[in-house]
């Protein structure tokens, strides 16, 4: 039995469930990863293209506004939605896309469900001169239209994907089957904490810089550490980088939030942890998480409003930190999404993604039962522009 | 002596996969026992396949290139499950048919259906082995630890370096699938030329002997493919030729027969 350099379980959950094809390609994956964090030069490089160009610090924003309509706790806003390309995503396509070209490779493949992960691994491979497959499901392709253009400009190749649901787990088994075809010159470059080890952790730790400056910036802003922080939950990136940054500080509250769709009795969701009925601990893409299934072992359809969120199955290391009471996870329906997405753009002026939008909502539900003098930090993970047509869509004229 | 043992007496040996389900379920049986004793008209049998893999369905295979996702998809939409398919597998013993079977499917499924009740359906259904695509021998154990003497084949791949090889090949039951090219199941214009040496490099480790499937779809690649290896495994093309005939039954007896004789088998 070979042995992981890294921990390659959270718990129960975790795991590398792939084709013997990938092994020796996680292997090398875990390796290169390793060596990397381990070298300053690489560590430096990272940190110059955080700041030069996506832009860190991204800012903490206190919404006043926000936080007066509501009346309970102050609110803050960790602004992802001001990095270069709109999202977190950036963060970890940069990181992996620098470990791509220390391990030599020219090739990257990558999956996207709302298209920000496509536009932040184009983006990458455009900066580091490699060629980039995009997968994407024809779903997810005509809802998030502006995306598809942008990595096109980009000089991605963005390909539709029409099997299964044609959503983001869709284009995760094609990125899947061409790294399988490709795998000796093309990196798989996964946009969320999932997929099998190496992965999870490699995100985690990319997106891990959200939660150090949160942590600083809270310090410094406020004065203190945050009574709870909220982040939406896809397949996790987001929420497990802020996370990282108070896992460790004991009194400070995680909430996760799910897609609950149409709301999680009828169905339609993408609620991981929030309908046991149709969830069990399965193994999908590698990994072995929560999952979303009938009785047969077939993954499920999903639906959400936010195509970033719409997807079976949830980190694993998000299912141990529920397991350990470390986190707590909740949802939102999409009519609660649409209407903190609204809230948002009139008291703050700020237009979020329709992902982030699940975690606003939850703020608009916890903050009132908070006191004044206590504080939430609200990861934002996304800006909304992506989304307008869904919005005109869904709102109408009463928008 | 077991099945397995029993069906590699006579190498190269030939073994079709054929998904359960799939046009749909009363089909597929008849499909795999003609694969299995494609019996002639006056009533004398002739040889057809040696063993065969009988396919699970799985809504995300992705291991498996067009041809076998179409055909599984269509046996989901028929309502195909894992039950059914042991049921499947229990009708084909009755029916006569003796060689080995042996269930490939993810490990999804499997899990849901519950790994002991899995397995011990699996054995009184009288079924040979498992071929698991995305269990690697990493996470292996909590499946052989419950399947006992049923053998979980490993898979090798043209990636694989050779301590994983060593180590994979010191534990092989039953027989090695070495997966011939970097790539999901579907056929190929021309078989690798590397294919000898990378046989090679596995038989430096193991006794056991070696299957190639992943790409093989005609009766010379499979006579190609018979002078290197103890055997020829073909997914697609059988998936493809069957299911696209009108009388797949017939169409499967032709199929056995083809690449049977191809092996030299037919007498
Ligand atoms: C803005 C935004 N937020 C959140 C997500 C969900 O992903 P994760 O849970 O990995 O952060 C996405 C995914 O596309 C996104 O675009």
């Amino acid at each position: 039995m070979t042995t992981t350099l890294l921990p390659h379980k959270f718990g129960p959950y975790g795991g590398q469930f792939v084709p013997e094809t990938l092994m020796p390609a996680l292997i090398e994956l875990e390796r290169e990863f390793v060596s990397a964090r381990n070298d300053p030069a690489f560590n430096a490089e990272f940190d110059k293209l955080m700041a030069s160009f996506v832009g860190r610090p991204t800012p903490l924003t206190y919404a006043k506004r926000l936080s007066e309509k509501l009346g309970g706790s102050q609110i803050y806003l960790k602004r992802e939605d001001l990095a270069h390309t709109g999202a977190h995503k950036i963060n970890n396509a940069l990181g992996q896309a620098l470990l791509v070209k220390r391990m030599g490779k020219k090739r990257i493949v990558a999956e996207t469900g709302a298209g920000q992960h496509g536009v932040a691994s184009a983006t990458a491979a455009a900066l580091l001169g490699l060629e980039c497959v995009v997968y994407m499901g024809s779903v997810d392709i005509a809802r998030q239209e502006p995306n598809v253009f942008r990595m096109r400009l980009l000089g991605a190749e963005v390909r539709p994907v029409e099997s299964g649901t044609k959503t983001l787990k869709d284009a995760i088994n094609e990125a899947i089957r061409d790294w399988v075809t490709n795998v000796r010159d093309t990196h798989y470059l996964l946009g969320s904490a999932l997929g099998p080890h190496p992965y999870p952790t490699i995100v985690r730790e990319f997106q891990s810089v959200i939660g150090r400056e949160a942590r600083e910036q809270m310090l410094m802003d406020a004065g203190r550490l945050p009574d709870t922080v909220i982040a939406c939950v896809g397949g996790g990136s987001n929420a497990i980088g802020v996370f990282s940054g108070f896992v460790n500080d004991e009194h400070v509250e995680l909430i996760g939030v799910e897609a609950g769709g149409s709301g999680i009795p009828s169905g339609k969701h993408a609620a991981r942890f929030g309908d046991p009925e149709k969830a069990r601990v399965g193994v999908i893409h590698g990994t072995r998480t929560y999952v979303l299934q009938d009785e047969d072992g077939q993954i499920a359809e999903t639906h959400s409003v936010s195509a970033g969120l719409d997807y079976a199955a949830i980190g694993p290391e998000h299912a141990m930190l529920r397991d350990n009471e470390r986190a707590f996870y909740t949802s939102a329906t999409d009519v609660e999404a649409l209407n903190a997405f609204q809230m948002l753009c009139h008291t703050e002026g700020i237009i979020p993604a329709l992902e982030s939008s699940h975690a606003v909502a939850e703020v608009i539900k916890k903050a009132p039962t908070m006191r004044k003098d206590q504080v939430i930090l609200v990861n934002l993970s996304g800006r909304g522009d992506k989304d307008l047509n869904t919005v005109i869509k869904e709102l109408g004229t009463n928008m | 002596m077991n099945r397995i043992e029993n069906a590699f007496k006579n190498k190269p040996i030939f073994m079709p996969y054929f998904p359960l389900g799939y046009p749909d379920l009363e089909t597929s049986v008849d499909v795999i026992e003609a694969l299995a004793t494609p019996a002639l008209a006056g009533g004398a049998r002739e040889n057809g396949a040696d063993l065969i893999e009988v396919g699970l369905s799985f809504s995300d295979p992705l291991a498996d290139g067009p041809v076998i996702q179409q055909a599984t998809q269509i046996a989901l939409e028929k309502g195909i499950t894992v039950k059914k398919s042991l049921e499947a597998v229990k009708e084909l013993r009755t029916r006569g048919v003796t060689i080995p079977l042996i269930l490939m499917g993810y490990y999804n499924p499997m899990l849901a259906y519950g790994l002991e009740k899995f397995i011990r359906d699996a054995r009184e259904a009288d079924a040979d082995g498992f071929i698991i695509p995305d269990l690697p021998m990493e996470e292996a154990e909590e499946f052989t630890s419950v399947a006992g003497d049923l053998p979980l084949i490993q898979m090798l791949a043209p990636t694989s370096p050779d301590e994983r090889m060593e180590a994979i090949a010191r534990n092989a039951k039953g027989f090695i699938y070495l997966v011939s090219v970097t790539g999901v199941t579907g056929e190929r214009r021309e078989i690798s030329n590397d294919l000898g040496a990378l046989i090679a490099r596995v038989r430096a480790h193991t006794s056991a002997p070696v299957c190639v499937g992943f790409g093989i779809g005609t009766p010379e690649q499979a006579k190609q493919v018979g002078q290197l290896a103890d055997g020829v495994i073909v997914g697609s093309a059988c998936v493809k030729t069957i299911g696209g005939s009108e009388k797949p039954v017939e169409a499967a007896k032709e199929f056995a027969r083809s690449f049977a004789a191809a092996l030299g088998k037919s007498y």
